[in-house]
């Protein structure tokens, strides 16, 4: 067995050789008449970075939270080195020596890195020498960690470096990586695919749970896809196209965007941002600094950047939920630093936040009475003297569902109850309804399925096209660089000036993604 | 569906009653008659009921707004005490004042007592960020100890034979009967309450307000609604019904300002609040309800010589059993093992459906 | 210097069961679990106390009732938000109405019956040196015990595993649970500590501050206690300090009524309860302090989905 990994990974012919570290045959679970993994068989080589791809909903978290204990399968058997074994829990599972690092981490924020690696670990030992084996182990494997900080002081990237650290501690023989980069810049990315290739050289095997394509083209050995909780394909993503896997994942031809047609310069600026200032909300925050940004009808700017970087903060800024200390904004010329939410939204700008329940949505209320809560202040008629008009708001829903395909089953059901898709097609559609003028939107297609993403991406270019100026905030460069006229970098509460989309390069934008005008902290330095 | 939870804690409470009176030492059939029905059987004891009933309908209205957006006032008992206090202000300080206006004067001072008192918790915590149970609830002492020494000293009355109380009111200043012997004004006003706080939370913004900043408060931000105003807005409005329900306590069955003007209506009207699932139409019924438990009371306490203090035991176990049935009608009890579920657990996290 | 020795004790003694009960709340806070029933658990706690007292006439059997009292009422509060899951604001409310009627209902036999009190520790030679003698070494065992709580809480939230993963359960439930922590069972023994604390304070009212039984004798000292624990920032250490201060504010009341100063009576028992009010909004000014050391999900239900 010769797992030899070159700089690009593992350039071979055919799988890797031996016996399995760990395989599965005839997976299946139900859940109740929901049949989430059908017959599912696969394996996985030693030393092998192997890929599970499929979009959401296809079986990818089942099956994993199976091989991790974390659910039971119906049917089928799961062999650990040929031998069959029954994972009741993660605790057998880290017994075998199956470590997991999960997309949402398990991180306690008021806790040092040494406590947080310590309440993971079956025997952690005396604290001394464990922070002794962090610093080590982590410094080893190229993810350097000091082991007293406090993890809420550390980048969304750090944290990720103590869960990973967290579960080679353990010295596992397969490690499973759900959505890893989804939270790095490139950079960050590229330090992380060096670690994993270092992992495999020695052995272990790492399982990749990613919809990035190109990611996986570049450092998988081997890809599984499931698609309908059925594996559809097996094969060496390094011998596919990324438009091939996409089709293979979704089952048919993925439909292509009508491109936005470039914008002229005379278009009108709809949205200015100038000199916009704001101090930390709270020790936790980011503050932002002298943003600027300019948004002509038209168009569609892209704000690039990995999460914590003065995201949610600046969208807060631009809907009015929180006034800015210092700077301008204005819609179609009209200041409106001072104003409220309500108020920006009478000048016709309509805001997405990223978070749908809880922000762009409340849970229990039904979805004409979430349509009152974003145009109760719009002048439409859904309010008269203090009386809220429901039956206005359901004639709403019923436009929004024809016109974005909403899926919903019940006429007016809770915003609970809709999946992630339909709901987040539901708050675009809210407020596209409007034809606003001006339109920001922040994580438009985060955990939504391939077919609402693409209508969705879809209407923001078609408000683009009908003169409006659309703003996106995205963590997702492929969807950025999919749709954007312009795109600007976000970094610390910064703002790059922004770039033509089509010029661009990936690696650029992942070196404004580091740093900005000079401060230019690279990541690498252990807190 | 939605009576189902109270009617169920309504029965738990009685069949707990009749183990507590079992291990009282009394016959608890009889009790159970003598606590839940006897009061209902002649038309003296249900007058009785009716007037214990107001105040506390009046004060748990204005509480359930408070609770449904998320502030917790707890110092309605303060606020009552604020408002009786306010409300005496003419009737012992000018007593030869006695006209037509009185009365209305003297409860629309008792809604600015209360209000004026329940402004200190919500500005605390608008402007600072202090808790409003605690602060509320500190209040409360104050109050009580306030009234205390206004009536046995600066406002007891000279010719009282040293009794710690103020002088009677009379003539306009004495809230009028309407009903019966005992029924007064302030059930029409506890009528007209339920109503508007039923057409408010039901139909207009402000209650679709209320309702978004207690589920919601990131979306209520997003939707341009204040927090902040919010508290204020609720504080007053309780604080008001409270201070309301003080001076008709005072200017009505009582009569004086007395040193104690309550027997606990505003600790009630926080379990009538909950009982009533923070509904108005729920609140009169949870009312008439509890009212009943304190006339239940004083009936065991005469008939069977057990301390009146049962009272407040099975208005602590009515509201444990309401919350209980509440969560395990609404959320479907669900037991817990160890057993991780990371994509849940990060749904959860982020609140991403 | 002898007058000060008087002082000295009155606070030290007024402090006593106000740090009892604001430490075992702190644990429960620190577990995530509010619990706004202290009140309720030390007016139950003290009745039971006097209770067994009273019949056994030993003091410890008192002690060991209203222990055990206060944990049967915090296992009721626990299992009514731990395992049903409701709102903890109300359910906390409702135990101190349900408590402070109980303690009434069983108390009403002991009201006017003589009480036991609780001798002084006594250690010959050293309790008798002057003033440093009865103050340090001279005090009634209960607050020898406080005091060894406090140091004992202090060591266990941040010197053993076990606190570690208390701590870990107040922060972030959720992360906890997905690593294989028992949320519900670590939460129910924290508060049925919380309650045993509790319990405690009030035996220690009932037995050795003023050993008799009156209905209220509690007098809003649990709801004091919560304050407390925001005041000390979850910090055992800041705890002892603040249950100090408010047992020197008892004692002004006391000393002010008895000098005759010429304010009531009733405006100097307010004073507790007006110092609670200036030290929380103290403390809420401090958004920083606060932010950092509140336990993250603090009053937060816990539903873990499977």
């Amino acid at each position: 067995m010769d797992a030899q990994t070159e700089s690009e990974g593992g350039k071979g012919s055919g799988r890797l050789g031996g016996e399995p570290t760990l395989s599965a045959h005839g997976i299946t679970k139900d859940f109740g008449v929901l049949r989430a993994n059908d017959n599912v068989d696969f394996s996985i080589m030693p030393g092998e970075i192997h890929a599970l791809l499929g979009e959401n909903g296809a079986g990818k978290s089942t099956l994993v939270k199976i091989l991790y204990g974390a659910l039971q399968p119906t049917a089928g058997e799961i062999r650990w080195k040929t031998s069959p074994v029954v994972i009741p829990n993660p605790a057998a599972a880290r017994r075998l020596g199956i470590g997991m690092v999960f997309q949402h981490f398990s991180l306690f924020d008021a806790l040092t890195v040494a406590e947080n690696i310590a309440l993971a670990l079956a025997n952690a030992g005396a604290m001394g020498q464990l922070k002794e084996r962090i610093t080590k182990v982590s410094a080893e494997y190229g993810l350097p960690l000091n082991p007293d900080s406090i993890v809420a002081d550390l980048s969304v990237g750090e944290r990720q470096r103590v869960e990973i650290v967290r579960c080679l501690l353990q010295e596992p023989r397969l490690i499973i990586m759900d959505e890893p980069t989804s939270v790095l810049t490139p950079q960050e990315a590229d330090d992380l695919f060096v670690t994993l290739k270092r992992l495999a050289s020695e052995g272990c095997s790492v399982l990749y749970i990613s919809h990035r394509l190109e990611e996986v083209r570049s450092i998988c050995h081997h890809a599984t896809i499931l698609r309908h909780g059925k594996v559809v394909a097996e094969c060496d993503p390094q011998q596919e196209t990324a438009a091939r896997l996409a089709s293979l994942m979704v089952g048919a031809e993925v439909r292509q965007l009508t491109a936005p047609e470039p914008v002229s310069e005379t278009a009108p600026v709809r949205l200015s941002v100038n000199g916009l200032s704001q101090p930390k909300p709270h020790p936790f925050a980011v503050a932002l600094a002298n943003i600027s940004l300019e948004v002509r009808g038209g168009e569609i700017v892209s704000i690039a950047g990995v999460a914590g970087n003065g995201q949610d903060e600046f969208f807060d800024v631009l809907s009015g939920e929180v006034r800015a200390a210092q700077g301008s904004i204005a819609i179609d010329g009209v200041d409106c630093r001072r104003s409220g939410v309500n108020a920006r939204r009478r000048l016709n700008a309509a805001f997405v936040p990223e978070e749908r329940l809880g922000h762009g949505a409340v849970p229990r209320f039904r979805l004409s009475e979430n349509v009152v809560l974003t145009r109760h202040g719009t002048k439409e008629g859904l309010v008269h003297s203090g009386v809220v008009n429901f039956a206005g708001g359901r004639a709403v829903v019923g436009r929004v569902t024809e016109a974005f395909d909403v899926r919903k089953g019940a006429p007016d059901p809770e915003a609970s109850a809709l999946s992630g898709g339909n709901l987040q097609k539901f708050v675009v559609g809210r407020e596209y309804d409007r034809k606003p003028g001006v339109f920001v939107v922040s994580q438009p297609t985060w955990g939504v399925d391939a077919g609402a993403a693409t209508t969705i991406r879809q209407a923001l270019v078609d408000l683009a096209r009908a003169g409006s100026a659309v703003l996106v905030i995205s963590q997702d460069l492929d969807e950025i660089l999919e749709i954007s006229d312009r795109v600007a970098v976000i970094s610390h509460g910064r703002l790059s000036t922004p770039r033509d989309a089509r010029e661009v390069t990936r690696e650029e934008i992942g070196l404004l993604m580091t740093g900005i005008s000079g401060d230019g902290q690279g990541g690498e330095v252990a807190h | 569906m939605a009576v189902l939870s109270p009617v169920i804690a309504i029965a738990l409470t009685v069949f707990t009653g009749f183990f507590i009176f079992l291990a009282v030492g009394v016959d608890p059939v009889e009790a159970l008659y003598v606590y839940f029905v006897e009061p209902l059987t002649q038309w003296w004891t249900v007058q009785e009921l009716l007037v214990k009933a107001a105040p506390i309908i009046l004060i748990a209205i204005g509480l359930s707004l408070c609770y449904r957006s998320n502030t917790w006032n707890i110092g309605a008992e303060g606020q009552l005490v604020a408002g009786a206090i306010a409300g005496s202000v003419f009737p012992i300080l000018v007593p030869e004042w006695n006209g037509p206006l009185v009365l209305p004067v003297m409860l629309l001072m008792g809604i600015a007592g209360g209000m004026l008192y329940a402004s200190i918790p919500a500005l605390l915590k608008i402007r600072f960020g202090t808790n409003e149970i605690l602060t509320s609830l500190m209040l409360v002492y104050v109050a009580q100890l306030f009234v205390d020494w206004l009536a046995r000293g600066p406002w007891r009355n000279p010719e009282g034979h040293n009794f710690p109380d103020s002088r009677a009111f009379d003539g306009w200043q004495v809230l009028p009967v309407i009903v019966g012997d005992d029924v007064r004004l302030n059930a029409i006003l506890v009528l007209i309450a339920v109503a508007v706080a039923w057409f408010v939370l039901k139909r207009t913004i402000t209650g679709f307000q209320i309702s978004v900043l207690g589920q919601a408060p990131r979306a209520a931000a997003f939707a341009g609604f204040s927090q902040k105003k919010m508290v204020l807005v609720t504080f007053l409005i309780s604080g008001g019904l409270a201070g309301l329900a003080g001076i008709c306590e005072v200017a009505g069955p009582i009569g004086m300002l007395r040193t104690t003007v309550s027997p606990g209506y505003g600790f009630t009207a926080i379990i009538v609040a909950f009982l009533g699932r923070l509904n108005p139409v729920g609140i009169l019924f949870a009312g008439l309800l509890l009212a009943l438990s304190y006339m239940g009371g004083e009936g065991v306490q005469i008939a069977l010589n057990i301390s009146d203090q049962i009272t407040r035991v099975f208005q602590g176990l009515l509201l444990f059993f309401v919350l209980t049935c509440d969560t395990f009608i609404f959320y479907r009890l669900r037991f817990v093992r160890a057993r991780p579920s990371a994509q849940a657990a990060g749904e959860a996290q982020h609140g991403r459906a | 210097m002898e007058g000060l020795e008087g002082p000295l004790l009155t606070i030290i003694t007024a402090s006593t069961p106000l740090l009892l009960a604001a430490l075992g709340e702190l644990v429960a806070e620190r577990s995530g679990v509010l619990n706004l029933g202290i009140e309720g658990m030390m007016a139950v706690g003290a009745v039971c106390g006097f209770a067994a007292g009273y019949v056994t006439g030993e003091p410890i059997a008192g002690i060991l009732a209203a222990i055990v009292a206060g944990m049967a009422m915090a296992a009721i509060f626990a299992v009514v938000t731990l395992v049903f899951v409701a709102n903890q604001v109300a359910s906390g409310l409702a135990l101190t109405l349900f408590g402070l009627g109980l303690s009434a209902l069983i108390g009403d036999a002991f009201v006017g019956v003589p009480g036991l009190g609780v001798t002084n520790i006594h250690i010959p030679g050293l309790s008798d040196i002057p003033l440093v003698g009865p103050v340090i070494f001279g005090l009634d065992p209960l607050t020898y015990v406080a005091l060894a709580l406090a140091i004992g809480v202090s060591w266990f939230l941040f010197r053993t595993r076990a606190g570690l993963t208390l701590r870990a359960v107040g922060d972030n439930h959720v992360s906890a649970h997905a690593l294989g922590y028992g949320v519900v069972r670590i939460r129910f023994m924290a508060v049925l500590f919380g309650g045993a604390c509790a319990g405690l304070a009030g035996g220690y009212l009932s037995l050795v501050y003023t050993p008799q039984w009156t209905p209220n004798m509690t007098a809003g000292r649990g709801w004091i206690a919560l304050a407390l624990v925001v005041f000390a920032a979850w910090l055992p250490a800041r705890l002892v300090i603040g249950a100090l201060l408010f047992g020197a504010v008892s004692y002004l009341a006391l000393y002010l009524q008895g000098r005759g100063v010429g304010i009531a009576s009733q405006f100097l028992s307010m004073l507790p309860y007006l110092t609670t009010i200036i030290v929380l909004v103290l403390i809420s000014r401090n958004q920083t302090l606060l932010r950092v050391n509140t336990p993250a999900c603090l009053g937060q239900p816990f539903v873990p989905d499977r």
